[in-house]
């Protein structure tokens, strides 16, 4: 799973691209927490889901972990562009109500 | 009437999900499937066999069996694991449940399971295995005028 990042305006845009499972999701933990790590300057993360072909529920998980580690910075997080098939799971969990679409 | 039969086995090696899900939904294919129940599909099936990696066998290598069936419309899958087993079925499958808070599972596999396929059953004998049975079923193809 590739996982890349920027910042701009303030903003910590992440980008995960190929499939979320339990295979791949420790190596996106690791990247995607250290991502957040070097950029502590941030005031919210958007992780961009629109390159995430296949998601079962490790794609929860990891959405949850990453919000705890947000969330214990002070920082906001939100989800965007999911696909049709992770927006299902995503919705199916109620994750929505703590890490909000954006747009 | 069963008219054609899938059966694969393999490790319970985390790179097998991927190559499991994909081998399933490819052999559904002479159904037509849409794309949004072909990934129903391939996500409960990712689910399925993700426990037998992390739960059934707790990361120890063992062999997970994948049984398909076409009958008709319908798609039945059974996958099984000579693992651990599941002390209490009912508690397990409820959502959010999960024996291993720690490694942010999110308790949601037998769920997702249960929500994107149309039949769904879990048998499971503490120290013998489990298996999942899954069934898909497929709108009739319409003919195009």
């Amino acid at each position: 799973m590739k996982v890349t990042g920027f910042v701009k305006d303030k903003t910590l845009y992440i980008a995960l691209s190929g499939e979320m499972d339990e295979c791949s999701s420790q190596e996106a933990r690791t990247k995607c927490d250290k991502l957040i790590e070097d950029n502590l300057s941030v005031s919210k993360i958007i992780i961009n889901l629109a390159d995430v072909a296949f998601m079962d529920s490790t794609g929860i998980g990891f959405l949850i972990g990453r919000y705890k580690k947000a969330s214990r910075l002070a920082l906001p997080l939100y989800i965007t562009k999911p696909n049709f098939a992770a927006d299902k799971i995503l919705n199916l969990s109620g994750i929505y109500s703590l890490i909000p679409k954006a747009e | 009437m069963t008219t054609n039969y899938l059966k694969l086995q393999f490790y319970s090696l985390p790179r097998n999900q991927a190559f499991a899900r994909d081998a399933v939904a490819a052999f559904c294919l002479e159904l037509n499937p849409t794309l949004a129940d072909l990934s129903d599909v391939k996500t409960a099936v990712s689910e399925a066999v993700t426990n037998c990696t992390v739960h059934a066998y707790k990361g120890n290598l063992g062999i997970v069996t994948i049984e398909c069936e076409i009958e008709d419309n319908s798609l039945h899958i059974k996958v099984s694991d000579t693992g651990r087993g599941i002390a209490d079925v009912t508690k397990a499958i409820q959502p959010f449940y999960t024996s291993a808070p720690s490694d942010e599972r999110s308790g949601m596999g037998f769920t997702i399971m249960q929500t994107f396929m149309d039949e769904f059953n879990v048998n499971s004998i503490q120290g013998e295995g489990t298996v999942v049975y899954m069934t898909k079923c497929f709108k009739a193809e319409v003919e195009n005028a």
